[in-house]
């Protein structure tokens, strides 16, 4: 890494998140002016997209290459009013909270007060949807059966294809023309809206190129007062580049990057969409614009490198916009998940690793920053010196790059429907969603607490942590005589709470359509142009929504206690395990040690407990999957946690797996944390017993200790573990190397650690079980490899 | 259908031969090293194991379910009475929290096989297979010729991990079923060998030296024990006998650890030469370098 990025890099580092007015004045203060009357929303809030890209400030860092902050200054964050309105409470909480905090002006807070609350309260996209969802559903939101996604962020998930690549904003807006001209106002009754639709898209392309132009200018300005040669020279190869793109489609590596971060830009400031925006499958869309660049001599790799971290810098300077509440304990970090993928197939189906694809992992391992995240796609297609230098880049212990099974991918994407290109032209966002790149609106709309329902089917449709009546009466669990009754029951609530989650989610798919259209993100998503339609309104090629069911592990094990210890060995009955669960265990510390330790468990490759996690699954498959959402796409499954497991498992009472009340959920589709005790053989059989195919994305954290790691031997075997998971259809997979923090955290709390097993010497062995002399010993030869 | 006695059964095993592997531990070794790693695997028979970290204070379960009395517990502590230990195994079945365990158990070749199957994709993806450790799995020949006889059938490469103490006429008759043999070689020297690990070394070398001599794909695995092989002499001793063999390639150095001592504290024995030290670096690098000229092929660790 040379000085410029370093100092970039730790500009980056250094700058503390903060929150921004800017956005919310100039979106607001178009929306008082005369130029905003009479117009359609969808024309109305393209004019206001382009009224802030036309006046928020223009930001360079020194020595930058690639160009553009979506604030004023790096990791200055805007609000969307029009999503969510804060209140001085709300920034008080944001600038004072002990994690992920943003720093708040008091001027700003009074800004707020003085312009933005009084326009926007009452008609944000949270007020409307908190008006008009039923009562069943706010009951279930409070008492954490679900999460609601879009009450504070606007639909995301979505990831752009390749075609800003070939075409330049003047490319789409002939497209749009097309379209226009080819409206049937005789027989269409949706000709009037397609038109408002399109007209905004066409304003919104001005508006990215106004956006690029003031770069120019800016870069021209700088270059004229730039004393140092170099700088100056650099200054104005910015400056032509911003002539050239977006408007025209990029002729080189540089424009290319340049273009897309724009995009990115664009896409981030119109709405504050769920996992920001990504660039998808870099490696594909720039390695022609690299060949050439190597060819013709305008390109090195060490430039092609330089610009690379230059552009990794700018994602690192957008952290997530703040969410408050239950919104920000479901996933309370800065990061925002643009996810870069690597590796993967061609929408022929070969290999599609290259020389970028190398290069792009040099440069994840050399960064080491929080944002883009990054993974790499395995095909079995792909060769194992591609996921042997991933698996390197894991070893270093920063979590990057996750590995994704490309085959797997492409099937789930044509069991929904897909054409096989589009498929194989996907990937993976955010943290394990499958989608088909540029030409799907793929929500994510909220995690469902699974074991939250069991507890509510264990109390007869009953919250015993509120006494509130929240699910049907599916009988009294103390008279059922086996485990399918109580599965019976189980279906029925599950089906209960997805039913009222479905029927909030159609007003609430509704409410973006209507009110919050975003015609820029739309005419970047195929088929949006073509169709006249936003991307909120059922504009893509296709449309899924999904529910992500959460602690699968937790649920499954509480599910094999019960049919173990009250069905089939008559441990202890009914009356019993419910008293003992609602004193949480007190005076009970035998019984749930029998739980934990004399008990299956999920993860250890026994079909005792694996079936029953199926019968999990499957329940809640068929609660959710095929039934169609407002956008004339269809609800999916994928089971993903992000940081939801901490806050679903407080509002949870102990389970009959041993957890103690509101202590976390196992979260992904791993196993409970320490209940694993086979080794990591026996979760991948477990985890694979999943039918992944018929889902969009399943996540499994595997931890792993350094010393399994450190040689050539250590890598190769285990690609041959993630080669035998993918074989088996395994959708994702993080290895989590354990670190020396890991082990001092399993030293103080040896229950969570159960499962954490360390190579001694010529033998392994659980951590937890060793004397302190030698946990310390572990530790530091750990903290010595550490790097 | 055999049966045997496993003390263990490890998955993911990566140090125990090529890819990815599942060793089965044979309960039983007719050598007492005092190094020793897994002590658990000398005794043939059952034993107790007791982690006392584990251990509730409120909780009595096995001193009740003890029909031998061999129980008590004392202000929290649990206190086992070894005299009276017929190692039951009650208390085991019944703890809660897993402080008790009973090593050692039998399985017949069906359930033994019925486990490693469970590895089969894991094996065939990384051309691993299974490993045959201990203990000594000679001890129990007939149950490994029958788990050999049944990797065979099924196509998993195996290694049978020995320390050669057991009449040649076993080695002859499992040859031809074993792909790999990993053949511990301690020291040459009789004396200190029946000093150092309670039996004579003349049978061990002899077996070496017939296996060889059939051509039997086979590695050897020297532990390092400063004060006991790690001289130049002994060294050297090993390599000249060593390199007067047909077909050896291959040495792996095994650097003792005092690690495996916890092992002892649960098994409530005294750990043996507890002052003992890890040779270190430098003198494991020497070692290496003075047998590379014989032109093995050095690898240290299993």
């Amino acid at each position: 890494m040379n000085s410029r990025i370093q100092k970039l890099k730790q500009q980056s580092l250094d700058t503390k998140p903060s929150i921004s007015s800017e956005r919310a004045e100039l979106l607001t203060e178009f929306y008082n002016s005369d130029q905003s009357k009479g117009l359609s929303t969808q024309v109305k809030r393209a004019m206001g997209f382009k009224h802030i890209l036309e006046n928020k400030a223009i930001c360079f860092n020194e020595g930058e290459l690639i160009v553009g902050e979506r604030g004023p200054s790096p990791s200055a964050c805007p609000t969307y009013p029009e999503i969510t309105v804060h209140s001085r409470k709300d920034f008080e909480i944001l600038n004072t909270r002990e994690k992920t905090s943003y720093s708040v002006e008091e001027s700003t807070i009074k800004t707020y007060e003085d312009k933005i609350l009084p326009y926007w309260k009452g008609d944000s996209i949270r007020d409307r949807l908190f008006n008009q969802v039923s009562e069943a559903w706010k009951e279930s939101f409070a008492a954490g059966v679900f999460t609601e996604f879009m009450e504070q962020r606007a639909p995301g998930h979505t990831v752009l294809g390749g075609n800003i690549y070939q075409k330049g904003m003047l490319d789409f807006k002939a497209d749009i023309q097309r379209s226009l001209e080819g409206l049937d106002f005789l027989n269409d009754p949706d000709a009037y809206d397609k038109r408002e639709e399109l007209k905004a898209m066409d304003i919104a392309a001005e508006a990215l190129i106004r956006l690029a132009e003031r770069h120019r200018e800016k870069a021209r300005d700088l270059a004229a007062q730039e004393s140092d040669p170099e700088r100056k020279q650099e200054l104005e190869k910015i400056a032509d580049v911003c002539a050239w793109i977006p408007a025209n489609a990029p002729r080189d590596f540089w424009e290319a990057l340049q273009y897309y971060w724009f995009v990115h830009l664009g896409v981030i400031t119109e709405l504050n969409g769920w996992d920001s925006f990504n660039p998808g499958r870099l490696d594909q869309h720039l390695n022609p614009f690299y060949q050439k660049g190597l060819e013709n001599g305008t390109l090195t790799e060490e430039k092609a490198r330089e610009l690379l971290q230059a552009f990794w810098v700018k994602f690192n300077n957008q952290p997530a916009p703040p969410k408050v509440g239950v919104t920000a304990e479901e996933s309370g970090t800065y990061t925002d998940f643009a996810l870069i993928n690597i590796g993967g197939v061609k929408p022929d189906g070969s290999d599609a690793i290259n020389e970028l694809s190398y290069l792009i992992l040099d440069v994840i391992e050399e960064m080491r920053i929080l944002q883009p995240s990054s993974m790499v796609q395995i095909s079995k297609k792909n060769p194992d010196r591609f996921l042997k230098r991933a698996l390197q880049v894991v070893k270093t212990g920063f979590g990057q790059p996750s590995i994704f099974n490309t085959d797997a991918i492409v099937q789930e994407l044509v069991r929904q429907g897909k054409s096989v290109e589009d498929a194989r032209n996907g990937g993976a966002s955010g943290c394990v969603e499958a989608g088909a790149f540029g030409k799907e609106n793929y929500t994510l709309t909220g995690y469902f607490n699974m074991t939250k329902v069991l507890e509510i089917t264990l109390h007869n449709g009953v919250d015993p942590l509120t006494g509130k009546k929240l699910g049907v009466e599916t009988g009294d669990p103390r008279n059922f005589s086996s485990l399918e009754e109580l599965l019976d029951a189980f279906q029925t609530q599950i089906r209960h709470f997805v039913d009222i989650k479905i029927e909030g989610n159609s007003i609430i798919e509704r409410l973006y359509a209507e009110y919050i259209p975003a015609p820029f993100l739309s005419l970047l998503i195929d088929d949006c142009i073509a169709k006249g339609k936003d991307y909120h309104d059922g504009g893509p090629r296709y449309n899924t929504t999904y529910i992500q069911g959460v602690g699968l592990g937790t649920i499954s094990d509480s599910l094999v206690s019960i049919k173990h210890n009250v069905f089939d060995e008559k441990n202890l009955n009914m009356t019993e395990l419910l008293k003992a669960l609602d004193k949480d265990f007190k005076d009970q510390e035998i019984l749930r040690q029998q739980f934990l330790n004399k008990t299956p468990k999920y993860g250890n490759d026994d079909d005792y407990a694996d079936d029953v996690m199926r019968s999990i699954f499957e329940i809640y498959y068929a609660a959710v999957d095929g039934r169609p959402n407002t956008k004339g796409g269809t609800y999916r499954i994928n089971l993903l946690p992000t940081t939801v497991h901490v806050y679903f498992g407080r509002m949870l009472g102990a389970t009959a797996d041993g957890r103690k009340a509101h202590q976390p959920l196992s979260e992904g589709i791993s196993p409970v944390q320490g209940s694993d005790r086979t080794g990591p053989t026996a979760v991948i059989k477990s985890a694979a017993k999943i039918d992944h195919i018929r889902t969009g994305g399943t996540l499994l954290n595997q931890k792993f200790n350094p010393q399994l790691l450190e040689d050539e031997e250590g890598i190769t075997n285990l690609s041959h573990l993630v080669r035998s998971y993918f074989s088996m259809d395994g959708h994702h997979i993080q290895m989590n190397v354990v670190t020396a923090d890991t082990l001092r955290k399993a030293q103080n709390n040896p229950e969570q650690h159960r499962d954490l097993i360390v190579r001694v010497a010529g033998y392994s062995d659980y951590f937890c079980d060793l004397n302190a002399d030698l946990q310390n010993e572990i530790i530091a030869r750990t903290e010595h490899q550490d790097i | 259908m055999e049966s045997g006695m496993l003390f263990d059964i490890k998955h993911y095993a990566i140090h125990d031969g090529p890819g990815i592997r599942t060793t089965l531990f044979f309960k039983g070794c007719p050598l007492n090293c005092w190094w020793c790693h897994n002590p658990e695997g000398i005794s043939p028979e059952p034993e107790l194991m007791f982690k006392p970290n584990r251990c509730l204070p409120e909780c009595s379960l096995c001193v009740q379910r003890c029909p031998k009395n061999a129980l008590a517990k004392n202000n929290g502590l649990l206190f086992i009475e070894t005299s009276q230990c017929r190692l039951v195994g009650e208390c085991a079945k019944i703890c809660p929290t897993l402080a008790l365990e009973k090593i050692g158990y039998k399985l017949t070749v069906a359930e033994a096989m019925a486990v490693v199957e469970k590895d089969r994709i894991f094996q065939e993806t990384s051309n691993g297979g299974v490993t045959f450790s201990g203990g000594e799995p000679l001890m129990q020949p007939e149950f490994l010729e029958a788990l050999l006889d049944a990797c065979r059938q099924r196509g998993i490469h195996t290694i049978v991990d020995t320390s050669g103490h057991a009449p040649y006429e076993i080695l002859e008759r499992i040859r031809k079923k074993v792909d790999l043999f990993f053949y511990d070689l301690k020291l040459m020297d009789e004396n200190k060998h029946r000093e150092e690990t309670g039996i004579s070394n003349r049978l061990i070398l002899d077996n070496l030296n017939k296996l060889a001599q059939t051509g039997s794909k086979i590695q050897i695995r020297i532990p390092l024990i400063p004060e006991v092989n790690t001289s130049q002499e002994e060294i050297a001793a090993m390599a000249e006998f060593i390199s007067s063999l047909p077909g050896i390639e291959e040495i792996s150095l095994l650097p003792y650890h005092k690690m495996g001592g916890q092992k002892y504290e649960n098994l409530n024995r005294p750990q043996p030469h507890s002052q003992a030290q890890a040779p270190s670096e430098e003198v494991i690098r020497e070692i290496q370098s003075q047998l590379e000229p014989y032109g093995f092929r050095i690898k240290i660790g299993g």
